[in-house]
């Protein structure tokens, strides 16, 4: 199977750029007091977002974009992980994505641009059992004279009170298919914070109950498994930028802090599990680009074998850097105060995001071992 | 020199050909793993025939400069050659010691002189070489070598002893690592490195059998042994250095080597291969769960493996520490092998008991790999200290 890497000079710019602007933006004090605050990102940073033009990289130019793939983007999450800067970046680009793959045209002439141009969309595809399956949502839409009553609780819908439009899994006449919901269709109290480990971010919980669509909302195609794809290789990007920043967090405390008078780095048992955390953030980042040349040329089999591969490794590597920079900064590592918390709760809502590493395991088994 | 890619294709067609034609193929005894299991004439013999066969067919050493005996060709050809090799599962090359790291090393720093006398006889497997850095007390702790090296006229009298030297009784040159000082302002400024021939009174290799009841490696004595003065590589006093060139060589943390392979190919397709075939308790053991999931993790990591390799060609994507997956390669390779076979043996039921004999689960080729991948775990530098170099080197951090 194919292990090509492509990296480009633009890549290569557009990396260098958004770790830049995302170090600058994004200090740990400020990490830290935005998580008190309404929104994940203050609006003036969004706006900066936008005129980057991040918004529109995953936007086909006739609708005001760059015209380029969703897998560019990796660059910029990986560059956000790197700083824990929470965003509706991914969200909005998965959304663009979704219109442009299975909405109507009329669908995509009045959000495609808006979205391009720093409307905020999102998705709400999980529901309280926390079941990974998106093609299976419980959510219903009952059809009755050309209108479609919904019903149900969606969760995890991030940035979700900031959205102009919210994408909706439901099953329609027993198919599971994609509504398009504006904000103005949702009640005030549809909407409720949800308390996630990652405190960057910002969930809401959507109830269903009540909000009304035509059917001219539904989206006419459906397309889940780019959909979950997309979201792997995005979490991914932001699991592999949050695992380098847990490691160099880990270096610099093994060489400020002393005890029995050696520093701590000096001691095996702290020194060769941090050389793993290392060799784990390398095979991240290897799956990483790797998937990103694939999801764009590879063949349908790779793109889900690669996507999958990195979820897992990727999830895997962050938890358990993560975890060790609990235990390595001791008592300190105990509190809030430390930054090591921040990176572990990033890890944990990652890796239970979209399919854990056993998930993908097991679907892996059946592509590698069955076929 | 830039070369196309068509004739870089033409060439892989060809090479595929010549192996396919020139294969030794089943010699009808048990094969070595690698060059530091080989323990009988008959394998020595059949090994170095083929190393003969594939350097006069003009496929080793192709990146070497020709005036020595080497190919001068773009490293990509060399390249080409081990991956038709490997895929092909054709035998490796017994003079990997020389191919891979005294021959880089002589062409790195050798004196003309040098370079003429042994590149050849190297490449061509007239002259195989050994290596003698590990002592009984030092292995490790490599700087602190105490085999004595003392200067006397036009000669250095040699006394103590190494241990591990793999291909001991069958090498024609020794890269020595010895002690010429106890002063200095460190244990590493009193050592010397020599180019030593063995075949000379008071150097006796003594064969030392293997955990797998094979023989493989000596202890080398040394007994008042009289090598010529000319021999030492750089000055006295600088061994260490040319020691720690020779292991960046030998680890793969650099190029320049003459390239073919040094051990027996096998991966972890091989093992799902045999998982394919394993029952457990009657089922397919592949229908357990928990099989499936550690096999699917081996095929991951061998997988991140390939991947990193692909991605150090990228330097935009390792601008950080842009050695680390080199400095790791053989850490990462040599773990995941010792993993992978013990797994392999547990998939045989109660027949992961068995050693090397017909009853056992292909013939217990599994055993006899997972015994021989503590060469790579142990060899070169233990896993351990692998796991220091790179906490100190790449990682920053301080000295255990
Ligand atoms: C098959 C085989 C072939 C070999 N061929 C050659 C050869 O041709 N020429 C040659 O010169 N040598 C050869 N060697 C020797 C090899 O390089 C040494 O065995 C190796 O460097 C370890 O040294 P040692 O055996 O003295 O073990 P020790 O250094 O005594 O190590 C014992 C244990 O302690 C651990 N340890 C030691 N120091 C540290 C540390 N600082 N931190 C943490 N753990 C530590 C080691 O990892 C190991 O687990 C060969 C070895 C093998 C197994």
């Amino acid at each position: 199977m194919n292990s090509q890497i492509s990296f480009t000079e633009e890549q290569s710019m557009l990396l260098d750029t958004a770790m830049d602007f995302c170090s600058k933006n994004s200090p740990i004090n400020l990490v830290r007091s935005r998580t008190e605050e309404a929104q994940s990102l203050p609006s003036d940073l969004w706006l900066s977002i936008v005129e980057l033009g991040w918004t529109g990289i995953a936007v086909p130019e006739s609708h005001g974009g760059l015209g380029l793939s969703v897998a560019d983007l990796v660059p910029v999450v990986e560059a956000m992980g790197r700083n824990l800067m929470a965003s509706p970046l991914v969200w909005s680009a998965i959304s663009a994505n979704t219109l442009q793959l299975a909405g109507s045209e009329a669908q995509k002439s009045a959000w495609l641009s808006k979205i391009a141009n720093g409307a905020i969309a999102t998705m709400a595809l999980i529901e309280p059992d926390g079941s990974w399956q998106l093609s299976e949502p419980l959510c219903n839409g009952t059809m009755k004279e050309n209108t479609i009553s919904l019903s149900g609780t969606k969760c995890f819908v991030q940035d979700a009170a900031f959205a102009e439009i919210v994408l909706v899994s439901i099953l329609l006449e027993n198919q599971p298919r994609l509504v398009l919901l504006e904000r103005s269709a949702i009640p005030e109290h549809a909407l409720q914070r949800e308390v996630v480990i990652d405190e960057t971010r910002r969930c809401y919980r959507l109830t269903l109950d009540g909000i009304t669509v035509t059917p001219d909302q539904v989206l006419p195609e459906t397309c889940f498994v780019e959909i979950e794809q997309t979201a792997m290789l995005l979490l991914s990007a932001e699991i592999a930028g949050g695992h380098a920043s847990t490691l160099n967090l880990i270096v610099e405390y093994l060489k400020t802090r002393k005890q029995f008078d050696q520093y701590i780095g000096s001691y095996q048992a702290l020194k060769h599990p941090t050389v793993d955390v290392l060799l784990g953030l390398e095979a991240t980042r290897s799956h990483l680009y790797h998937a990103a040349t694939v999801y764009d040329t590879g063949t349908p089999l790779e793109k889900e074998t690669s996507l999958r591969m990195l979820k897992a490794v990727a999830s895997e590597g962050f938890a358990f850097a993560g975890d060790r920079a609990i235990q390595f900064h001791g008592g300190f590592g105990f509190t809030y105060e430390c930054d090591a918390q921040l990176f572990l709760r990033r890890a944990i809502f990652c890796q239970h995001q979209f399919g854990d590493e056993t998930h993908q395991r097991a679907y892996l088994a059946d592509t590698l071992i069955d076929n | 020199m830039s070369v196309s890619e068509q004739e870089l294709d033409q060439f892989r067609v060809e090479v595929s050909a010549w192996l396919r034609e020139n294969n030794p193929g089943d010699p009808g005894f048990l094969l070595p793993e690698s060059f530091m299991e080989v323990g009988t004439d008959e394998q020595f013999e059949y090994l170095r025939d083929w190393q003969r066969k594939v350097y006069d067919a003009g496929y080793l050493g192709m990146s070497w400069p020709e005036e020595y005996g080497g190919g001068g060709k773009p490293q990509v050809f060399q390249d080409i050659v081990s991956q038709e090799m490997a895929r092909q599962r054709v035998p490796f090359m017994t003079n990997t010691i020389g191919l891979n790291w005294a021959g880089p090393l002589i062409l790195q720093q050798g004196t003309e002189e040098d370079k003429k006398k042994y590149i050849k006889g190297i490449l061509n497997a007239d002259d195989i070489w050994c290596q003698g850095f590990s002592e009984p007390d030092h292995g490790s702790d490599l700087g602190n070598a105490q085999v004595k090296a003392v200067k006397d006229g036009d000669d250095y009298i040699i006394n103590g002893s190494k241990i591990w030297t793999s291909l001991g009784s069958y090498a024609k040159y020794m890269i020595l690592l010895a002690r010429t000082s106890n002063e200095g302002p460190s244990k590493y400024a009193g050592l010397s490195f020599f180019l030593a021939p063995m075949k000379t009174e008071g150097i006796d290799p003594q064969p030392i059998k293997k955990l797998t009841s094979e023989y493989g490696f000596c202890q080398t004595f040394f007994n008042d042994a009289r090598i010529p003065a000319n021999s030492i590589m750089g000055r006295e006093g600088e061994g260490w250095q040319v020691a720690m060139a020779t292991l960046m060589f030998e680890r793969g943390n650099v190029g320049g080597q003459a390239g073919g392979l040094s051990m027996m190919d096998i991966n972890v397709n091989d093992v799902l291969e045999l998982a394919r075939r394993s029952k457990r308790n009657g089922k397919p053991a592949l229908e357990d769960p928990l099989i499936r999931d550690q096999m699917v993790q081996f095929l991951i990591e061998a997988k991140s493996n390939v991947l990193m390799g692909a991605r150090t060609k990228i330097p935009a994507l390792n601008t950080e520490r842009p050695t680390a997956i080199a400095m790791s390669g053989k850490l990462r390779g040599s773990e995941l092998k010792r993993r992978f076979c013990q797994f392999a043996m547990s998939l045989q039921g109660a027949n992961g008991g068995r050693f090397i004999s017909p009853e056992a689960v292909d013939g217990g080729k599994w055993q006899r790999i997972y015994f021989n991948s503590f060469s790579a775990t142990i060899g070169g530098g233990t896993t351990q200290v692998q796991y220091n170099i790179m906490g100190e080197r790449v990682l920053g951090l301080p000295k255990s």
